[in-house]
């Protein structure tokens, strides 16, 4: 199943005019706020009417301005995760969870009650009512419920948003999971660079209303000229293997045959991960550093430098592991002559990597 | 203790019992309707309907009867209308005096109801639709769990409200014993005779103690059914 979309609608002040695809994995509608992602999953889900456009799942259209078709929500089959949940606070867990599957049409291929309630971990809460939930479970209770109404499509608009940084870790495996184990696409919308590594397998950036860039995570991320987020924010997507454990609390990867080591891992050797390496932590040097004390040197040719408006620049580098981006004065890039078609080394300290910017996944390789 | 009430006591009990517990029944989901219709449609003369619903509560209560008597009296447009199709008569009847009653009470009914429904997120109701719940439905598994409480509420008020109805109900039904004389109506009667205090004292304590039943017992209800929804 994918996903299309192309809209176009007016507020006071603010015009939004995307298209995108969303194919099967995650698809990240990836910008500040204001930027116009919301909008767009109002309108796909069918709860804002545009202006004008198409919204078509296959050959399915749900809205399309120019024949005059708009579906009702109702009609739609869309599980929409919303971000404060929005479980209905009379019913049980278990009520809530078979809510969509009730109003589902009879031959709706559905998954099953007893496997989504497994993959969420659910399992003890479903006699409770959601008023006694933490919201780590609720988030969870709400993922369950779209996902048992039968849809063709999933939106979760920044489900995470209001949890604490430990709840957000606890839900966003399951997320991995859903991507790497359910069929039906997932349109999600973060402001959050680390989600949006751990997750996208589609990366749709959106400013001020508009489509900046679109597809494979690695690829848009890894653009200095794509900074939905902001320069402090940038950061660079590899895909890398688990290669061995060390006695001294490290973790050997194998990204495209160099090592990489980061601290322990809780994952198998073997297992592929994503890792998601700001840009401020990467140094940049000419020749192979000596006597350095961090770990990880890679290295690659300067493809890009994008000067920024302020003293930064970023530069983008190819590297056997994948694109890399590190922030750097303008300065220092002019000093070390950091220009297209340069070879320098990587520098990455192993300790500032955190836990939260790798994820599992062969999603995106 | 029945004879602490006379027959003519227990008759004006028995009928305000059986006048409230129609009128606010049989109006209930008219309310519910208007009540919802108000808090959450918008469209042309939704203004005009608020007032209409509201003018019992602010008209004198004999203006209120005299405009039901010459609207569902014998004579009056409906009124004709429902006799002569349906063999219904109000006037004069305790029907009547439900009607009235029923009229009374409806602001305060749609008024609680009214806030309850406002108090729903429709942010929950939304995502029922997302679920593939249509209106309807919506309404039925979603908004009328969650305005339970101010249902309650509201048929209780009206209840109380309905049972301590006298001027609309004196205009339009008149006072008539085992027809129409509920127990204000009969209140009012005891203290036209002289020395008829005695009698009156006695309904009087009757009226306080039923409508301190049904405060309490909306208390009771509201919080158990408010318990139930919040989901605890």
């Amino acid at each position: 199943m994918t996903l299309a979309v192309a809209l176009r609608h007016a507020f006071a002040g603010f015009t939004l005019d995307a298209a995108f695809e969303a194919p099967r994995g995650i698809t990240v509608l990836f910008g500040r706020s204001g930027s116009g992602k919301t909008t767009v999953v109002n309108a796909v889900a069918g709860l804002l009417r545009p202006d004008a456009g198409r919204v078509a799942l296959d050959g399915h259209v749900l809205t399309d301005t120019a024949a005059r078709v708009f579906l009702p929500p109702h009609r739609r089959r869309i599980g929409y995760v919303f971000q404060e949940g929005r479980l209905f606070p009379h019913l049980s867990v278990r009520q809530n969870l078979r809510y969509g599957a009730w109003f589902a049409p009879k031959g709706a291929a559905r998954e099953d009650f007893g496997r989504v309630v497994d993959l969420l971990g659910i399992g003890h809460l479903l006699g409770r009512r959601p008023g006694t939930l933490s919201g780590g479970e609720k988030s969870r209770v709400a993922l369950g419920r779209a996902l048992l109404s039968g849809p063709r499509l999933i939106l979760a608009d920044e489900p995470l948003a209001a949890l604490d940084e430990a709840r957000k870790a606890e839900i966003l495996p399951y997320f991995e999971r859903l991507r790497d184990e359910v069929a039906v696409p997932i349109l999600y919308v973060s402001h959050s660079a680390s989600e949006v590594a751990r997750l996208a397998t589609t990366v749709v950036a959106l400013e001020a209303g508009r489509v900046i860039a679109q597809g494979p995570a690695a690829e848009v991320l890894g653009d200095p000229d794509v900074l939905p987020a902001g320069a402090r924010e940038a950061g660079a997507l590899i895909h890398a293997r688990v290669a061995a454990h060390h006695a001294d609390g490290l973790t050997e990867l194998d990204a495209g045959g160099l090592r990489l080591f980061l601290p322990r891992l809780a994952r198998a050797p073997g297992t592929p991960v994503r890792v998601r390496i700001a840009a401020h932590d990467v140094i940049l040097s000419r020749t192979p550093p000596q006597g350095l004390s961090a770990l990880n040197i890679l290295p690659g040719t300067v493809a890009e430098v994008r000067a920024g408006e302020g003293p930064g620049a970023l530069v983008a580098i190819d590297t056997p592991a994948g694109r890399l981006l590190a922030r750097i004065t303008r300065r220092s890039a002019e000093a070390l002559g950091i220009a297209p078609g340069a070879a320098v080394h990587a520098v990455l300290k192993t300790v500032s990597v955190a836990p939260a910017d790798v994820g599992g996944g062969p999603a995106g390789g | 203790m029945a004879d602490w009430l006379s027959p003519q006591e227990w008759q004006a009990l028995a009928l305000s019992l059986r006048v409230s517990f129609w009128a606010t029944l049989a109006s209930l989901p008219l309310g519910i309707l208007v009540a919802h219709a108000l808090a959450r449609w918008s469209f042309p003369g939704r203004q005009i309907l608020n007032g209409l619903v509201h003018l019992p509560l602010i008209l004198p209560p004999v203006v209120t009867g005299y405009l039901l008597l010459v609207t569902f009296g014998r004579r009056g447009a409906v009124g004709q209308l429902l006799h002569d199709w349906f063999g219904i008569v109000l006037a004069f009847r305790w029907t009547g005096a439900a009607l009235a009653a029923a009229v009374m009470a409806f602001p305060l009914m749609v008024r609680a109801i009214r806030l309850a429904i406002e108090a729903v997120d429709p942010r929950l109701e939304a995502a029922a639709g997302t679920l593939g719940a249509s209106r309807p439905w919506v309404f039925l598994t979603v908004t009328l769990p969650l305005i339970l409480p101010g249902i309650v509420a509201g048929a209780i008020l009206a209840f109380a409200k309905a049972m301590g109805e006298f001027g609309a109900t004196i205009t339009f039904v008149a006072n008539i014993p085992g027809q129409t004389q509920t127990l204000p109506t009969a209140i009012y009667t005891f203290l036209q005779v002289p020395g008829g205090e005695d009698d009156a004292a006695r309904l009087v304590l009757v009226a306080i103690a039923v409508a301190m039943t049904a405060l309490l017992l909306s208390e009771w209800v509201g919080r158990a059914v408010a318990r139930r929804i919040a989901g605890r």
